[in-house]
């Protein structure tokens, strides 16, 4: 579904992303781990060109979408985002911010979307909050509509990037839910998270990032209990008490 | 007394500085949305956005020179560039109070477009929306909380600005202020009657804009 052949990216001086080459597939739970500025937020944001890379490619079902030609906006709509702050708006009641980018883009009618709408906030609890403005909602509760936010276009993959890293740690648990509920339902995703135990628990398998590249890549049982590279093993150390 | 006697000329004076501020202010609200956006766009010939600067000097220029050299520039300039146009007086000023406007509209709405938060117009580009959507739908309608404000100051200040078109003799409350002052021998009295006169004009726009402000923060 998505294939990177050797990715790179720099920031100023800084090289972030020392070529990466990386394949998920449909169906798949794919989770990034690595320390802070290994990359791996710039290698997800790369996926759909929030980040655009220096060179290499990035074929997203078969369509190189690195090159100029190609209007990104019909990939975007493809593929959902979810971010560390949420970034929900917070100009919209919630249901607005969920109908607002179906009836624009797939031209829905208001009722057809706000049922749909409606639906997907039942399924995160969220219903009773339909017309309340953002500000009313706690971290975990934007960060679960931000999810069925991105859901209500059908993307055929989720990105997300550290969604539990701006919570508060009572909230992570109903934000990880949600998450591993969709997983379950066949959502392919890409979870860069510093969640370990999400990570062993959801994933298909797991990525570990190091210093711009992917440094090992396998079961959630081969990193997690039997890691080859011995950067991976430090990580890990440091990371699993 | 005074007001009484040379109550015409107070109306015209409060009429014409109206007037003034508000078809520069609005004039200066279209040009300076052209030139905030000509400041953030992104076209480039290799390294250098030409428009960019182009709007950037506009601007610095503006901010950087007394209004009143501006007036007189125009004034001057103006029938000068173009003699085939029989530019009068309150024309000129017009022009140069706008040109003068939509400096400082323009970095009011590239600041307040700016101020909006990077992952807003991320996450709309993430569901799929064009630059364009996005602005329309997700940017524009947060900034205006925080152009709104300062653009109601603007009105203030360029309210109380056209104060010198009094030196070209237009017929705002300034130059009624010198001529009633003048003929009536009275100058202090006629200054705190035009100062009050401002003062009501500015408080009561203030006062609106304040009002307008709350009805759009229902959000926050």
């Amino acid at each position: 579904m998505i294939k990177v052949e050797n990715l790179h990216k720099h920031f100023g001086e800084l090289e972030v992303l020392k070529g990466v080459s990386e394949h998920i597939k449909k169906g798949e739970v794919v989770t990034v781990i690595g320390a802070s500025g290994s990359g791996k937020s710039t290698f997800l944001r790369c996926l759909n060109m929030l980040e655009e890379p220096d060179s290499g490619s990035i074929y997203f079902d078969g369509v190189n979408i690195t090159e100029e030609k190609v209007n990104i906006d019909k990939h975007r709509q493809k593929m959902g985002m979810i971010f560390q702050h949420f970034n929900v708006f917070p100009h919209m009641t919630v249901i607005q911010n969920i109908t607002m980018a179906p009836m624009m883009i797939k031209k829905m009618s208001k009722a057809e979307a706000e049922a749909m709408a409606e639906k997907l906030l039942d399924r995160v609890g969220l219903l009773s909050k339909k017309n309340e403005y953002p500000r009313k909602l706690s971290g975990g509760q934007k960060q679960r509509l931000a999810i069925v936010r991105a859901l209500a276009m059908e993307p055929e993959v989720m990105l997300f990037d550290e969604p539990t890293s701006a919570l508060d740690p009572e909230m992570v648990g109903e934000v990880l839910q949600v998450i591993k509920d969709l997983v379950k339902d066949g959502l392919t995703a890409v979870i860069v998270t510093h969640e370990m135990g999400f990570a062993k628990e959801v994933s298909d398998r797991v990525l570990f990032m190091d210093s711009g590249v992917i440094a090992e890549s396998g079961t959630p049982e081969q990193i997690f209990c039997n890691p080859q590279n011995p950067r991976t093993k430090e990580f890990l150390s440091k990371v699993l008490h | 007394m005074l007001l009484i006697k040379y109550k015409a000329s107070f109306m015209n004076g409060i009429l014409m500085t109206i007037k003034l501020s508000c078809i520069t202010v609005l004039l200066g609200l279209i040009f300076g949305t052209v030139i905030a956006f000509i400041k953030m766009s992104s076209f480039k010939i290799w390294k250098i956005k030409p428009l960019n600067i182009l709007a950037t000097i506009y601007i610095e220029i503006i901010r950087g020179t007394p209004l009143l050299l501006q007036l007189n520039f125009f004034y001057f300039f103006l029938p000068m560039a173009i003699p085939s146009m029989n530019f009068d007086k309150t024309m000129s000023v017009i022009i140069a109070l706008t040109i003068n406007s939509a400096g400082y509209v323009a970095e009011i709405i590239r600041s307040g477009i700016m101020a909006v938060d990077k992952g807003q117009s991320e996450a709309a580009r993430c569901l799929g929306l064009s630059k364009i959507q996005t602005m329309r739908k997700v940017i524009i309608p947060q900034a205006v909380k925080n152009i709104l404000p300062a653009l109601g100051n603007e009105l203030v200040m360029m309210t109380k600005e056209t104060s010198l078109a009094a030196t070209l003799f237009v017929g705002e409350i300034m130059t009624q202020c010198n001529v009633v002052g003048g003929a009536s021998m009275m100058q202090i009295q006629t200054l705190i009657i035009s100062g009050i006169l401002y003062f009501i004009l500015t408080f009561s726009l203030s006062k609106l804009v304040g009002l307008y402000e709350r009805k759009l923060s229902v959000s926050d």
